[in-house]
């Protein structure tokens, strides 16, 4: 394979920030980057992902902080010298330029004799796969065909860094499955050092070794897929990664780490939970619940720790090997679960959940936990 | 049924039917009132003037020869006549030219976000709904002999004699530039809202320095959409009339054949000759418009937005 990512030791990204006009689009980025790592910016609309990227890319000056590559400043060096390669969600692929000379153009533009171009530019398309289509205009091309030439255009610079704003978000579930798959093998091909903005979890958990969750321009948690699929920092970061069940309660018994246990007050129940993060008694809690740990109790089972939530059966859903289905509670809250059988819509169930498996959050979102993410990530480098 | 199989089925739908489907039916009703107009503000007039520039005088025939072509002999033997589509093709190629040229800039500077560019915008389109009468006379006060520029140019000392701006051929490139500029720079500014930004991101990332992303990506984009540009204001700038009379020199260098025309109808009261040069002012710009179709379809001219 002879297109191979530029290397480097590591990117650090110091207190990063960017504001417009009054308004912090992103503030306090912290994150070093090795080489070789997939790292996905995770977040909803408007938490500042695409800014931090194209702050990366260049295409944005920053306003606050500074990146560094090998301990270089990078954050004041334009972006065409840059030598990030970028794939961007509308492809960006150039309409009047056949697919070869789209490939071909960042190579032309570092003026790169025509035998080498054209012999990487043959490679690039070989790599994604469109030897058919080099002679295309990409108007001529379905979605994931255009999207594999913006791939096949960055990486053909054997850029040290490509950066990728949600890339996958324009084409229907099955090509992103597949092009899901495309960029991974890709990455583990070349080793290339990527960056990945997606307001996906799934496709972030499944791409990235590690994750940087972003809120309202401030980093939430970072961490590898698993760590915070399994521990949320706050009910923010649960509500990303699949904590579907996230109700408001009040504390009334425990937080203080001793047991490691708590009880809460959700409406007219009270459910013994793991708290994360500082609660103390009589605090606004969000508890955390995932619904596939939520488990409906057959008839005359005794509850998991005790945690027993009575409501109706309201939709029920098939999803292949499971159902997906939403229980009403008697106090109006809205609970889902996943079952192995199909309740009656109509049906009145008891469920459960362990008492490990129900996170205890406060309700306020700190900075502070955003600000413990940010040493954390600065000692892990 | 296997009978009739290999034969074409005969449509069973009524005459009607049919007909809708080529799309002929009641609604075509609507294109009466603009038949009509067509007809008889257009089609007549225009075979008309044709069919009068074969009628021509008896002193043409005269002067000239060649029978009911005397008109046309007149018009390509007689200097006078035939040298306005040179002075004419040298107003209405640079003003236009410079339009187009100037807008491209302009209106790259005014797709960024900046303060003011509302007003901006606004200062360069109001010409627009400035008259030539209007921009001539505004011309003529400002930049004339005893004008504010050349008693300003004076007071300062810049210049001991007025600078002569109007009633020569300054004069009406000035105006060409005032009324044409508007319309170059409404076109260029909307052709170029149509090329998606990202385009230009990605260009930058590909290590495009400015001048690359332009001549690579933004122009070849945008090149369609100046030629269409450049043919409409060459059109407005080619048949120039008015400026050309009140602040150009209406019998030297500014002798357009829009003026040539009106001297043959209003003065000689030659219909004939008059339908003649009008007739050829249309020719001579067709050829132009041709020329930059035939450009205009060596380009690219699909989709410039994202996903093409």
């Amino acid at each position: 394979m002879a297109i191979t990512a530029g290397t480097f030791e590591s990117l650090e990204l110091r207190d990063v920030g960017r504001s417009f006009g009054g308004h912090q689009a992103l503030a306090g980025l912290d994150l070093t980057v090795r080489a070789g790592e997939f790292i996905a910016l995770l977040g909803p609309s408007g938490c500042g992902k695409s800014t931090a990227l194209n702050c990366l890319a260049g295409l944005l000056p920053l306003t606050h902080g500074q990146i560094l590559l090998d301990g270089r400043r990078v954050d004041t060096v334009p972006s065409e010298k840059r030598g990030f390669g970028m794939v961007f969600q509308s492809y960006a692929l150039f309409p009047h330029l056949t697919v070869e000379k789209n490939v071909a153009f960042g190579l032309q533009m570092r003026g790169l004799p025509r035998a080498e171009v054209s012999r990487r530019v043959a490679e690039a398309i070989g790599l994604v796969k469109l030897e058919d289509h080099a002679k295309k205009l990409p108007g001529q091309l379905s979605g994931g065909q255009q999207q594999r030439v913006a791939i096949a255009r960055a990486v053909v610079l054997e850029p040290s860094l490509v950066l990728m704003d949600e890339p996958l978000s324009n084409l229907d579930a099955k090509l992103r499955l597949d092009m899901r798959t495309e960029i991974r093998r890709l990455h583990q091909e070349l080793g290339l050092t990527t960056i990945y903005v997606t307001h996906d979890q799934e496709e972030a958990l499944s791409l990235a070794d590690r994750l940087v969750v972003l809120r309202e321009g401030r980093v939430q948690q970072i961490g590898t897929p698993d760590d915070l699929y399994d521990h949320p920092r706050n009910w923010h970061v649960a509500d990303f990664m699949g904590y579907r069940n996230i109700l408001a309660g009040g504390l009334m018994d425990g937080g203080d780490g001793g047991d490691g246990g708590a009880t809460v007050r959700v409406g007219g129940l009270t459910l013994r939970g793991r708290p994360v993060g500082e609660v103390g008694e009589g605090d606004d809690v969000r508890v955390a619940v995932r619904p596939d740990d939520l488990t409906v109790l057959a008839g005359g089972r005794e509850p998991r720790d005790g945690n027993a939530v009575e409501g109706v059966v309201a939709v029920v859903e098939y999803h292949g090997r499971e159902f997906a289905v939403v229980v009403q509670t008697a106090d109006g809250a809205t609970l889902h679960v996943r079952t192995p059988t199909a309740p009656a819509v109509g049906d009145v169930v008891r469920l459960t959940a362990a008492a490990d498996r129900v996170l205890v959050f406060p309700a306020e979102l700190s900075a502070a936990s955003a600000a413990a993410d940010r040493a954390e990530a600065v000692t892990a480098a | 049924m296997t009978a009739v199989a290999d034969r074409p089925a005969r449509s069973t739908a009524s005459l009607r039917h049919r007909l809708a489907e080529r799309g002929v039916d009641s609604s075509l009703w609507l294109m009466v009132p603009a038949l009509v107009f067509a007809l008889a503000l257009f089609v007549y007039p225009f075979s008309y003037g044709i069919g009068l520039t074969f009628q021509p005088s008896v002193a043409t025939q005269e002067q000239w020869g060649g029978g009911i072509l005397a008109n046309y002999v007149a018009f390509f033997r007689d200097p006078f006549v035939f040298d306005s589509i040179w002075i004419t093709m040298r107003l209405a190629l640079p003003a236009a030219l410079f339009n187009v040229l100037a807008s491209i800039p302009v209106a790259m500077v005014l797709r960024r976000r900046f303060r003011f560019k509302r007003f901006m915008t606004s200062v360069l389109v109001l010409p627009i709904t400035l008259g030539t009468v209007l921009t001539a006379q505004g011309l003529l006060i400002f930049a004339g002999r005893q004008g504010w520029l050349n008693r300003f140019l004076i007071a300062t000392g810049l210049v001991d004699q007025p600078v002569q701006l109007v009633n020569n051929y300054t004069g009406v490139m000035f105006s060409l530039i005032i009324t044409g500029f508007p319309f170059a720079f409404l076109l260029v500014s909307s052709y170029l809202s149509g090329i998606d930004p990202s385009l230009d991101s990605a260009a930058r990332t590909l290590g495009a320095g400015w001048w690359q992303r332009f001549r690579r990506i933004t122009l070849p984009l945008l090149a369609p959409g100046l030629a269409t540009t450049f043919i409409l204001t060459f059109v407005l700038a080619f048949s120039v009339f008015p400026s050309a009379r009140l602040v150009g020199d209406a019998m030297g260098s500014t002798r357009v054949m829009s003026l040539m025309a009106f001297r043959a109808f209003g003065e000689q009261n030659d219909y004939a000759m008059a339908s003649t040069i009008a007739l050829m002012m249309g020719v001579v710009e067709l050829i132009v418009v041709a020329v930059v179709l035939a450009w205009r379809s060596l380009l690219y001219k699909g989709s410039t937005g994202g996903k093409g």
